[in-house]
């Protein structure tokens, strides 16, 4: 499994590379599902992976379509590793760890574009420069969608239109992504023909 | 809900109307004269066309630095009852308060310049005196000190202010729209957009792109002085005289899309004209982009021979693209149809002021 392939569609998508390794006082790594395979990656890139694991904060989940590399990621023997059922429940923690990041800092997110996005999102807040943030998109393309009407956000969306977890709307996923809210935006389908819905496609798997 | 100020004086310039329910917004024989009709030839396709915005012919919207027209205070009523509605249409992130004093200063010193019969500005230091006498607003406050205000800085002024606003902040050599508020705008969401980057934010804008119309437009602003603002036209097409068409009730307001008939389109459908301006803000190194959005229904255009002969023309040959992008491409036809009866041929004049009576 290699990075996942993103057409470049639109302007405002987050662009991936393939993380490298980089000097720093602290490496922050974290990644769900298959961005396991991208941490690997780009240890194996470096002649002394043990050094950058020894000031290493390793944070993972599973990914939701159930891919679940802890035991590999464990192994690694970071300084420190945490394993979280859910990106919701691994996001505390990171914000937590970031009250002590200095500048010099690292950052390596890989996995979902949900569990980036999120990530990336709490880091940016905490005032350190995008430049510090590296991405890589591995495993699932499902959609993390803000509807642009009730202001919910529905996780995992892979069809296209989806209902709306929140208010039951049906809507179409727009190319259009917001990096404040790590989500893409969801607008009404038949809002000029109630009731006249498109059957759903999925788009991402 | 109530209002936090006082309309009433000057009611006989002033129009008492709605921009929702029962639409009773219309503009006078003189302010159709003065509308910002976009097209000064009779084919649309994107351009950048930026010029400065210096005072412009006497009676036109670009008289001015910001117009105030018979619509103002009836919409300031309908932008305080879609705040109240929806408070997630006016944000500010926390760095930009500066910049929203920049803007009060602006307007404030603009409006009280422009039109004294209207508004004043005493200054005593850091102690102002504003008074806005069509929304009756005596206020009094301490320049830079936001608790002197109601509201946050942007906030206060963009509620006595005709068109919506974003603050754009200037760094690593693009620009952030990281405030903004928008209650006449054409299906974007300031919710959405609040925090994203020049190129970010006009992601879903076909064309343009390929074009390098940002490209340039976004070097063009990245050199925009103080003290030299420009301006540009946009436009698109609306049903009803519905300011607030805002992507959050798109559910409410998409319906009426199908509601033309040859028999009501010249009222009912509104051609949308925005004009743009920016400025550079003094003390922020911010870009104030204001978004004025001027409404006039098919019939009111129509009363002017060579818009309706352009208008026409437009509608008819405009790439399908950019029709779908604004949202008027089912009705097209039916517009076409309709302004085909205004059209004899003739040929127009160039640019977009009416002919002289």
């Amino acid at each position: 499994m290699t990075l996942t392939p993103v057409e470049p569609t639109i302007k405002s998508r987050p662009v991936y590379a393939p993380l490298e390794p980089r000097p720093g006082h602290l490496h922050l790594i974290i990644a769900d599902g298959e961005g396991a395979d991208a941490v690997t990656d780009m240890l194996a890139k470096t002649s002394d992976a043990g050094q950058l694991l020894a000031s290493a904060h390793l944070m993972y989940c599973p990914g939701p379509n159930g891919t679940d590399l802890t035991e590999r990621l464990r192994a690694l023997g970071a300084l420190q590793f945490f394993r979280a059922p859910t990106i919701p429940a691994l996001l505390p923690r990171l914000k937590r760890v970031l009250v002590d990041a200095h500048m010099g800092s690292q950052f390596y997110l890989a996995g979902t574009e949900g569990l980036c996005g999120q990530a990336e999102t709490a880091i940016m807040q905490t005032g350190f420069p995008a430049s510090a943030i590296q991405k890589e998109h591995r495993g699932s393309t499902v959609r993390r969608v803000q509807c642009v009407h009730c202001k919910g956000i529905t996780e995992n969306v892979a069809t296209d239109p989806f209902q709306c977890s929140h208010c039951g709307l049906s809507l179409f996923v727009r190319d259009h992504y917001s990096r404040r809210l790590a989500a893409f935006q969801g607008v009404n389908i038949d809002a000029e023909d109630p009731g006249d819905v498109p059957p759903s496609v999925v788009r991402f798997k | 809900m109530s209002l936090d100020f006082k309309p009433g004086a000057f009611n006989d310039f002033f129009r008492e109307e709605t921009f929702r329910g029962d639409f009773t917004y219309r503009n006078s024989p003189h302010n159709i004269r003065r509308f910002p009709f976009p097209f000064d030839r009779d084919d649309y396709m994107y351009a950048v066309n930026m010029e400065p915005h210096v005072p412009g012919r006497i009676g036109s919207v670009f008289e001015k630095t910001f117009d105030v027209d018979e619509h103002y205070v009836a919409e300031m009523i309908d932008r305080a009852k879609v705040l109240a509605d929806d408070p997630l249409r006016c944000q500010s992130l926390p760095h930009m308060t500066l910049a929203g004093w920049d803007l009060l200063e602006l307007i404030m010193e603009s409006k009280a310049r422009d039109y004294p019969e209207w508004f004043s500005l005493e200054k005593n230091g850091n102690r102002w005196r504003w008074i806005n006498r069509p929304l009756g607003i005596d206020h009094s406050f301490t320049f830079l000190d936001e608790a002197t205000l109601p509201y946050g800085p942007m906030e206060y002024i963009t509620r006595q202010t005709q068109g919506d606003f974003t603050l754009q902040d200037e760094r690593e050599g693009t620009l952030w729209m990281d405030a903004g508020i928008a209650t006449s705008q054409a299906d974007w969401s300031v919710d959405f957009d609040i925090g994203m980057s020049w190129h970010e934010w006009h992601a879903p804008v076909p064309l343009a792109h390929e074009m390098g119309i940002f490209d340039r437009a976004l070097k063009f602003l990245l050199k925009l002085q103080h003290g030299a603002p420009v301006r540009r036209f946009n436009w698109t097409m609306t049903v009803n005289p519905l300011l607030d068409t805002a992507p959050e009730t798109y559910p409410k307001w998409g319906p009426t899309k199908t509601s033309l008939t040859q028999e009501n389109l010249g009222q009912k459908q509104h051609l949308r004209v925005e004009l743009q301006t920016l400025y550079r803000l003094p003390r922020s190194n911010a870009i104030a982009f204001d978004i004025r959005c001027y409404l006039a229904s098919f019939d009111e255009l129509m009363t002017v021979p060579k818009w309706a002969r352009r208008l026409h023309r437009v509608v008819r040959d405009i790439h399908p693209d950019l029709a779908t992008y604004k949202g008027f491409i089912r009705n097209q036809p039916a517009m076409v149809e309709w302004l085909s009866k205004y059209d004899d041929g003739k040929p127009t004049s160039p640019g977009w002021w009416p002919e002289e009576a």
